[in-house]
């Protein structure tokens, strides 16, 4: 715990999220757009720091010369009132503001004018996760990866509540609004890893929502990241396949430590009574395969129907063994 | 009128501070009763202004469901009554002209003329609520409720009384005991002060029974004909929400006038009014108004779509 | 006060029997009508809803101090910024200035007895007394944990008691309607003889914009939140998009009232700021009639900017470009205000004493929230920075920075009007130095924070944030420490500080003409109107150590009719 002042002037001496930090005011511009957004803040900062330092130097010469002392203890004669002077701080200051408008609201359009060749990815949100699915049908969750220099649209939707979508590094923010599509774009220009936040509060995990940006040099190398190799799956350890498809799809809301978190923790599902609003039913195979293709069918006590959880359809005979093998793995139960 | 006024005033301005000067309603902190005309006649506009945007937000969301539904309000208007709609409509008119009239005897100081148009105000508002309930307890008797309660099913109406009119008419049929047996005790004092407000109040309740019956026998005469569509629009409960949004908080204004005029009808008969202080009926008064206006323009933006 | 039968016949003969000692007992307070009596309750009141926010913001800030979990958990923390803010906003800062200061002041500065309405003024009293209730009801049993913004779909879904708080926000808001209603229609009926409108003091203008802003604002936000209500108990289906309704168009009814309400927090403070800076300049003010214009200004375009607060919600790209060009012009109404405040202590003679330091050090904060408000009204850069700490250090600038010491301001100006004693002024230059300190300690880094992305809201953050929360957190215990002073000055001076005579402080406005503290129908002579800003017809009276009307002269003879019927 350092907090000298030092420190907020320097880069401070700590662990290093795996982000990068940028310089001091801001993240690194890491998408089309961002030297803009920095430039018109600055241009906006400089203004307003000569009308601040001015009001404030002004304040001071006044309070000091003028103040209340033997010798001085009436106001000097000065006017009450002056047109001219009233017009012109009125009309000086709104000629900056029309700039600041203009240049602001073309950055804007620029923002959110979408490229025709932009890829399209679908980001679902809900709480407290973010899943993405890229346009060959991969999906990541928690982790966002794009490819440099590439336009992409982001079709978003959000399962249960607001959320907004935040990207420091790109200045690009748009909010996840539910029972409709929002929209909003990116160009990375920059190979690195950033952060992706929810910005519009969504409930207790709120400051939990998070994701990082993985900006890939290649569509090579974004293949290789986000891509569900099957047959290298098959060839490996299935607890491993059923623990890798847990943290693609199922992490975000299920833990494995028995805490509660959106959904319930799913190290004790196999092989124990579930308590369910319906009743109790034992937590075999054919539960867990229920509960991933039709997960409205049956809820956990203390949860609410309908379930928040969507239908997981798209996983094969294999997978759904896998998760299976995985679950039986965390129990410890035959 | 205005000279009257005048040499009221001059005379208040001799001295300002002296109580004895200040007529028996004028508060202390008031230089005149003409100040004190102002203030009130302003409060009350004001205070008008802000139910006109109370209303407001309520007519935004109908414009916008409107808007990008319009289907379902074609739809959903058919379920309901525009005969009960309008008999309601020109009963709160009626209901105004006797207001405007409580208020012209007012300033004549004619306190008993205003007691009886007063009277007739409540009794106007009372039959209001009682048709209203019958609607309202009609749609539920279908399964007519708002968005996420909608399960409209068309052979579940109408034999007999409908049990959520009985429910409805609880609350006023004790009042209609409470305020009939007050009066009675008030036939036994002397004075017939209390007679006749406890007596007016029991026959402002019956005005609701009178609405009940009006509509129950208008709905016995149409047979209970009823609106069966072949497909029901799965968003129609939107409608009915705002509806119920709607006229339920129009029909709690007609309440809150209900309970001002028994105000009014009470200083009536213990005769308060004079030309020179009337303002509490002119400010009910322009509340009722507000209150029909209301109406007049719920009742076609809800019935009369198409 | 050295001559006590001189005092009497310039302020009338009040001293001994004045509003707070005409009667006595707690019904004496719980049922009076007089407007001197509800202001002091709501003062009581209102400081009791900060001091609780107060210690709701320190939890929060310590708990921030580290990146993990010291002592809350997420859906505590969650808890306890909902309450922070809905019992700040409602509670205390839009009832603060207006209803407690203005309720004092303004029936006095216009030369009346009292509020056109007097009942009306006692139930908004207790209106915002059940309100609270309701608050802090829902904050004992289930809490809550929407944000004070109530946003839907969350505030549907929540298992906390949304319908408990919405009722009672819905309650302070009538029971600020109500307080709206009275002070227009005393503005316009009640002036003293002689009183035009553009000789109304600008407090007085301050507080009429701020009635405008009430009565037709807090409606829109009262039907909103009953339509919340019927969301959450039977699912209407307007706001739930579960049932085909529209979650953004609660935002838009929240804000269409929430923005104004903004400019009911700051524009009080204002006017508070334009009669300090007058005062302990001794001089005119310069500008009247621009300031007074730009309140109205500012109330009306208060009226067309709430979209602003959506720019990333997925409103339409038009819609926002007219928005960010209305939400431009507010800010030269409020930079007006600023250079007319300058030039006002121009060749002033300025008594550096504790209100005139907090309206220093208002022109200082204000000026830093007016013009981050600059970069948020920017297209481009508030999509960067929209949700982020940045908007939380700007509303806290003006809302906190504002407000707060305008209310410390007018509070240490009118206490000695208030309770006919002295507060004391090394104390009063303490408060002022702290609050000052601790609130930029507090909210500056904030504003960095919140350009590297910061986003609002988190109970964790990123260790890269760490040294600016430990600052921010720091900075707030100074402020802590500072409001906790101030109070304590302010309630020993009411009991226990050296009594002072009517007009300590020269000052102009009518108040002032009545003995400290008034009587209870605040004059015991006719009311003689004089020009709010003429302080050549204040002169000081040694015998009376308090300024007197230029015109008044001791008579030769001990007084004998006590009751001098104008000054």
């Amino acid at each position: 715990m350092n907090f000298s002042l030092f420190n907020l002037l320097a880069q401070p001496d700590i662990e290093h999220p795996p982000y990068e930090w940028g310089d001091y005011f801001f993240p690194v511009q890491a998408a089309e757009g961002a030297a803009e957004n920095d430039f018109i803040y600055w241009a906006i900062l400089w203004i307003s720091a000569v009308f601040f330092v001015l009001i404030v130097a002004f304040m001071m010469y006044f309070a000091w010369v003028y103040r209340r002392r033997p010798g001085h203890e009436k106001p000097l004669p000065s006017p009450s009132h002056n047109t001219t002077l009233e017009i012109l701080w009125s009309v000086i200051p709104s000629i900056l503001l029309v700039w600041m408008f203009y240049a602001g609201a073309n950055g804007y359009f620029q923002s959110r004018i979408i490229p025709e060749s932009a890829e399209e990815i679908w980001v679902t949100a809900q709480q407290f996760n973010w899943a993405f699915t890229y346009p060959d049908g991969d999906s990541t969750a928690n982790e966002l990866h794009l490819v440099v220099n590439r336009p992409v649209k982001f079709k978003m939707e959000s399962r249960d509540v607001l959320h907004s979508l935040f990207i420091p590094a790109f200045r690009q923010k748009q909010d996840v609004v539910p029972g409709r599509y929002t929209y909003t774009w990116v160009r990375p220009t920059r190979v690195g890893t950033y952060r992706l936040y929810c910005t519009e509060y969504c409930g207790d995990n709120h400051s939990l929502m998070y994701a990082n940006v993985i900006v890939h040099a290649s569509e090579e190398a974004r293949k290789e990241a986000t891509k569900w190799d099957w047959d290298l799956f098959a060839q490996t350890d299935p607890v491993k396949n059923g623990e890798r498809i847990y943290q693609l799809n199922c992490a975000g809301c299920h833990r494995v430590d028995g805490v509660r978190s959106t959904g319930p923790p799913l190290n004790e599902v196999y092989g124990t009574e579930r308590s369910l609003l319906s009743g109790t039913r034992l937590g075999d195979e054919n539960y867990i395969r229920e509960s991933i293709r039709e997960p409205n069918k049956e809820i956990v006590s203390g949860f609410t129907s309908p379930s928040q959880m969507p239908a997981f359809i798209q996983f094969n005979d294999d997978q759904l063994n896998w998760i299976v093998i995985y679950l039986k793995s965390l129990s410890g139960k035959e | 009128m205005s000279i009257e006024h005048g040499v009221h005033h001059d005379g208040l301005h001799g001295d300002h501070h002296d109580a004895h000067h200040h007529g028996k309603f004028i508060a202390h902190h008031f230089d005149s009763a003409e100040q004190q005309f102002d203030a009130g006649k302003m409060g009350i506009w004001v205070f008008l202004v802000t139910e006109v945007l109370f209303f407001s937000g309520l007519f935004c969301a109908y414009i916008l469901y409107r808007y990008h539904h319009p289907e379902i309000f074609v739809q959903a208007h058919h379920f309901l009554d525009k005969v009960l709609g309008a008999g309601n409509t020109i009963v709160l008119l009626f209901s105004s002209l006797t207001m405007a009239l409580a208020v012209r005897a007012s300033q004549l100081g004619q306190n008993r003329s205003v007691a009886i148009y007063v009277l007739i105000t409540m009794v106007c508002a009372s039959i209001f609520l009682g048709v209203k309930a019958v609607e309202y307890t009609h749609k539920w008797d279908m399964g007519i409720f708002v968005r996420s309660f909608f399960q409209y099913d068309d052979h579940h109406h109408a034999e007999g009384i409908s049990r959520y009119l009985i429910l409805a008419s609880i609350v006023p049929g004790a009042l209609l005991a409470c305020f009939g047996g007050l009066a009675l005790l008030g036939m036994t004092s002397k004075g017939g002060f209390e007679k006749a407000f406890w007596g007016g109040m029991a026959i402002m309740v019956l005005g609701y029974f009178i609405g009940v019956g009006g509509g129950m026998f208008y709905m016995g005469m149409s047979g209970g004909e009823h609106y069966t569509p072949t497909e029901l629009h799965h968003d129609i409960g939107i409608f009915f929400s705002i509806y119920y949004c709607m006229t339920g908080l129009h029909a709690f204004h007609v309440i809150g006038g209900i309970i001002a005029l028994a105000w009014i009808y009470y200083r009536s008969l213990a005769c308060h009014w004079r030309p020179d202080y009337f303002g509490p009926v002119d400010n009910v008064g322009l509340y009722w108004h507000l209150v029909d206006l209301i109406w007049i323009f719920l009742f076609p933006l809800l019935y009369l779509i198409n | 006060m050295s001559n006590p039968s001189l005092a009497q016949q310039y302020f009338g003969h009040a001293a001994q029997h004045n509003y707070l000692n005409v009667s006595k007992g707690w019904k004496s307070w719980a049922f009076t009508l007089d407007h001197k009596r509800i202001g002091v309750m709501y003062l009581i009141g209102v400081t009791f809803a900060l001091l609780l926010a107060g210690v709701f913001a320190l939890l929060l800030r310590a708990e921030l101090f580290t990146p993990n979990k010291m002592f809350l958990s997420e859906a505590q923390y969650n808890q306890m910024f909902t309450l922070h803010g809905a019992i700040m906003v409602f509670a205390f800062i839009i009832p603060s200035i207006p209803a407690a200061l203005g309720n004092f002041v303004l029936p006095m500065m216009l030369g009346a007895k009292d509020v056109a309405f007097p009942r009306l003024n006692l139930m908004s009293f207790y209106l915002w007394v059940i309100g609270t209730i309701f608050l802090v009801i829902a904050m004992i049993t289930n809490s809550l944990d929407t944000g004070w913004t109530f946003y839907t779909p969350y505030s549907i879904r929540t298992s906390t008691g949304v319908v408990a708080a919405t009722f009672g926000a819905f309650v302070l808001g009538f029971s600020s309607i109500f307080t709206g209603i009275n002070f227009l229609v005393t503005v316009h009926t009640m002036r003293a003889p002689g009183m035009g409108w553009f000789q109304m003091p600008l407090f007085i203008w301050g507080l009429y914009a701020t009635a405008i802003i009430q009565v037709l604002a807090t409606p829109v936000l009262g039907i909103t939140l009953l339509m919340l209500i019927a969301e959450r108990l039977l699912h209407i289906g307007i706001f739930d998009p579960k049932y085909g309704g529209d979650p953004v168009l609660f935002q838009h009814f929240f804000w269409f009232y929430s923005h104004p309400a903004v400019y009911i927090m700051i524009l009080p403070g204002m006017g508070v700021i334009s009669e300090l800076i007058s005062v302990y300049s001794r001089k005119k003010i310069f500008g009247y009639s621009f300031i007074a214009f730009s309140s109205v200004a500012i109330a009306i375009l208060g009226f067309l900017v709430w979209g602003h607060h959506m720019f990333t919600s997925g409103q339409s790209e038009l819609v926002t470009l007219i928005f960010s060009a209305i939400t431009f012009t507010v800010a030269i109404p409020s930079a007006v205000k600023v250079f007319n405040w300058l030039s006002t202590m121009y060749k002033g003679c300025i008594a550096l004493v504790t209100p005139m330091l907090f309206a220093m050090s208002f022109i200082f904060l204000f000026g830093i929230g007016g013009l981050t408000g600059l970069f948020l009204a920017t297209l481009r850069t508030d999509i960067h920075l929209h949700d982020t700490y940045f908007v939380v250090a700007h509303f806290h600038y003006v809302m906190v920075g504002g407000t707060l010491t305008a209310l410390f301001g007018g509070l240490f100006h009118w206490w000695p009007k208030m309770f006919g004693r002295m507060y004391n002024e090394l104390c009063g230059k303490i408060t002022c130095l702290l609050v000052f300190v601790g609130f930029n300690v507090t909210f500056f880094p904030q504003f960095v924070m919140g350009s590297r992305g910061m986003p609002r809201r988190y109970a964790r953050y990123d260790i890269e944030f760490e040294a600016f929360h430990q600052w921010s957190t720091i900075g707030a215990m100074i402020l802590g420490v500072g409001v906790v002073i101030g109070f304590a000055t302010l309630v020993y001076a009411a009991f226990r500080g050296p009594r002072c005579a009517g007009n300590p402080f020269g000052a102009a406005t009518l108040e002032w003409q009545s003995s400290s503290p008034p009587s209870f129908h605040n004059f015991d002579h006719k009311v003689e109107f004089t020009s709010p800003y003429d302080f050549s017809t204040q002169v000081y009276d040694e015998e009376l150590d308090s300024y007197v009307h230029r015109n008044f002269t001791a008579p030769a003879k001990p007084a004998v009719p006590v009751q001098p019927q104008s000054i």
